[in-house]
């Protein structure tokens, strides 16, 4: 049996854990907002968020790549600033990973913001916790099982991305060359024992990953009362 | 000891729903707020709390202004010095009951009572390690009651704290809850719907209806206040009366309360030591009148007074007469419900000498010694 190139295994889980923690980061205030807010413009932001899970990876692709390519105003100015281009680079990827998994970190996160609901809230209120002491040490706990949820499927998303990866970094070796490109070039070149290696390997990955968080959404039910 | 001082000019808007209250409010002891439900009592406490921001208005605790719609001033929840206790609790469930506990004396600003007493008054100690979905109801509140009271308020606001519970957990936390403005200084405004408690626990009742206030005032007067029964109907017509115990009696099983109006006898508060201060509720209906002091009556209790008032019972063949019992102090009234024949068989009028005989006395609460 011949092994494949593992780098671009690597590559793909490294991308994908760079872009979980970014998007806990950046999501949790956001579906912390969408939440609670009363805002009129809810409905457009989450609208927004939710785009990439209908969109084609070919359309968001597509736009990245204009938004992202040296001769626009985004991709000058990360030229200017870091000397390499975003397009067909890591630093690229990420952003696309970004914008594309977005939804798989809001929308859980969201709605296990909403379960919570105002009362822990006011209660840490009313033992003095202000509103940050009250997200750190009441809510965030309490969501535990929503970040968990959360993470796990923005990275599975993310190391399973193709289309847009595609589009926007490529095939450079060790660079964008991810794990779902390197078997679409595997079978391409009709290399079918290393594509299955690969495959495989994902699929396994992937189901134990899945069946890892029910299990434990399954031991450690949400907090009621 | 100078009372604590909540002045409250506030009116809240919900949809179909408005509050609408001005009242300077000296706080001392129980204060309770009474109403039927959807009158405005949690909207009220919770306005004073921070969790809902009135529309206009002014919320001044002592001088120190909390919300001020004219001025843009509305404290966060969290700076008001207050404890609100939940009608759910609303302990936290990723903490044990100690977590929940230190959660408030960990955030605590100012002076406030020590854990181990707060553990100590309220029998937390069998608890403190277990995992808050293992307490029962009761349990539960006499924790929030604890974490409420560790963040050292300087103002305890109850929100129907006793709602969710059934009558023998009722029974069980009471005892606690009483304690709490004299054992911890702090005064306590407290919502209910739930006249029997109100008679027990309060020191001064606001009663509120559809947003309103329709009065504020010492319990025993408002409760006896007839223009109110529509709304303190729950608590069937009669009047608290406050006396000092002087002594037991085990063979007869009676005490002796001493009143303003002469000594009654109850039966035996054997829990209770002698000089204690005690509440006793007497139903109109278990009152009679007498125009000359009857002999030969097993009723033990005839207290002489003054007939001041007869009032209509509308639609039956009853009134409700007012007796001002004899005595030094603050008089002592007693009410008696009595059929209009007899008022006119006796010419009853207010003004006359009459002796009230009373059927059966029921003990309500105890204050201190």
């Amino acid at each position: 049996m011949t092994l494949p190139d593992l780098s671009s295994l690597w590559l793909s889980l490294y991308l994908a854990a760079v872009t979980t923690v970014i998007l806990l980061v950046l999501g949790t205030p956001l579906a912390w907002w969408l939440a609670r807010t009363g805002s009129r413009l809810k409905p457009v932001v989450e609208a927004v968020t939710a785009m990439p899970l209908v969109l084609p990876p070919t359309v968001l692709g597509f736009y990245l790549l204009v938004v992202l390519s040296p001769d626009a105003p985004l991709g000058r100015l990360w030229v200017e600033v870091t000397g390499g281009t975003l397009t067909f680079s890591f630093a690229g990827l990420v952003l696309a990973s970004v914008i594309y998994s977005l939804p798989f970190t809001v929308q859980p996160l969201e709605s296990a913001f909403e379960t919570l609901g105002r009362a822990p809230l006011e209660a840490a209120a009313s033992l003095g916790a202000s509103p940050t002491d009250a997200f750190v040490n009441v809510a965030a706990p309490l969501a535990a099982r929503g970040f968990l949820t959360a993470a796990v499927l923005t990275f599975a998303h993310t190391v399973g991305e193709f289309g847009v990866v595609l589009m926007v970094g490529g095939n450079i070796p060790g660079e964008t060359r991810v794990v779902s490109i390197a078997i679409y070039e595997y079978v391409e070149t009709l290399r079918y024992a290393e594509a299955h290696v690969l495959a495989a390997g994902l699929l396994v990955f992937s189901f134990a990953l899945l069946m890892a968080v029910y299990a434990i959404n399954r031991r450690y039910p949400l907090h009621g009362r | 000891m100078a009372a604590d001082r909540l002045s409250l000019h506030l009116r809240v808007r919900h949809p179909g729903f408005e509050l609408e209250v001005a009242e300077e409010l000296p706080l001392e002891g129980f204060t309770a707020v009474f109403g039927p439900s959807g009158s405005g009592k949690s909207t009220l406490l919770r306005a004073v709390a921070g969790f809902e921001t009135p529309l206009n208005g002014r919320i001044v605790w002592n001088g120190e202004v909390w919300f001020d719609a004219a001025a843009g001033v509305n404290l966060a929840p969290h700076r008001r010095p207050v404890g609100f206790m939940f009608q759910d609790g609303r302990l936290f469930p990723h903490l044990n009951v100690a977590g929940n506990l230190a959660f408030a004396y960990r955030r605590r600003q100012g002076a406030g009572p020590a854990r181990d007493e707060v553990v100590a008054a309220l029998d937390l100690g069998d608890l403190l390690h277990r995992r808050v979905h293992d307490l029962s109801g009761g349990e539960r509140q006499r924790v929030a009651l604890g974490r409420t009271l560790l963040r050292g308020p300087s103002l305890m606001l109850l929100d129907e704290p006793l709602a969710a519970l059934d009558r023998q957990r009722k029974t069980e936390i009471l005892p606690y809850l009483e304690s709490v403005p004299a054992r911890f200084r702090v005064p306590t405004l407290y919502v209910s719907h739930d006249v029997d408690e109100v008679a027990r626990l309060a020191d001064r009742v606001l009663v509120l209806a559809e947003g309103r206030v329709q009065t504020v005032g010492p319990t025993a007067a408002v409760m006896e206040r007839l223009d109110l029964q529509p709304l303190t109907g729950g608590f069937e017509g009669g009047v608290l009366v406050e006396g000092r115990l002087r002594r037991h009696d085990p063979r007869l099983h009676l005490s002796h309360v001493e009143l303003a109006g002469g000594v009654l006898a109850t039966p035996l508060l054997e829990r209770l030591a002698p000089g204690q201060i005690v509440r006793l509720r007497i139903r109109a209906r278990d009152v009679a009148l007498a125009t000359v002091r009857p002999e030969g009556l097993s009723i033990r209790n005839v207290l002489p007074g003054e007939l001041v008032e007869i009032v209509d019972e509308p639609e039956t063949g009853f009134v409700e007469a007012f007796v001002r019992l004899d005595g030094e102090g603050p008089p002592t009234r007693l009410r008696a419900r009595i059929t209009r024949a007899a008022v006119e068989d006796l010419r009853l009028e207010p003004g006359r000498r009459v002796y009230a005989l009373i059927k059966s006395v029921s003990f309500e609460s105890a204050g201190p010694g």
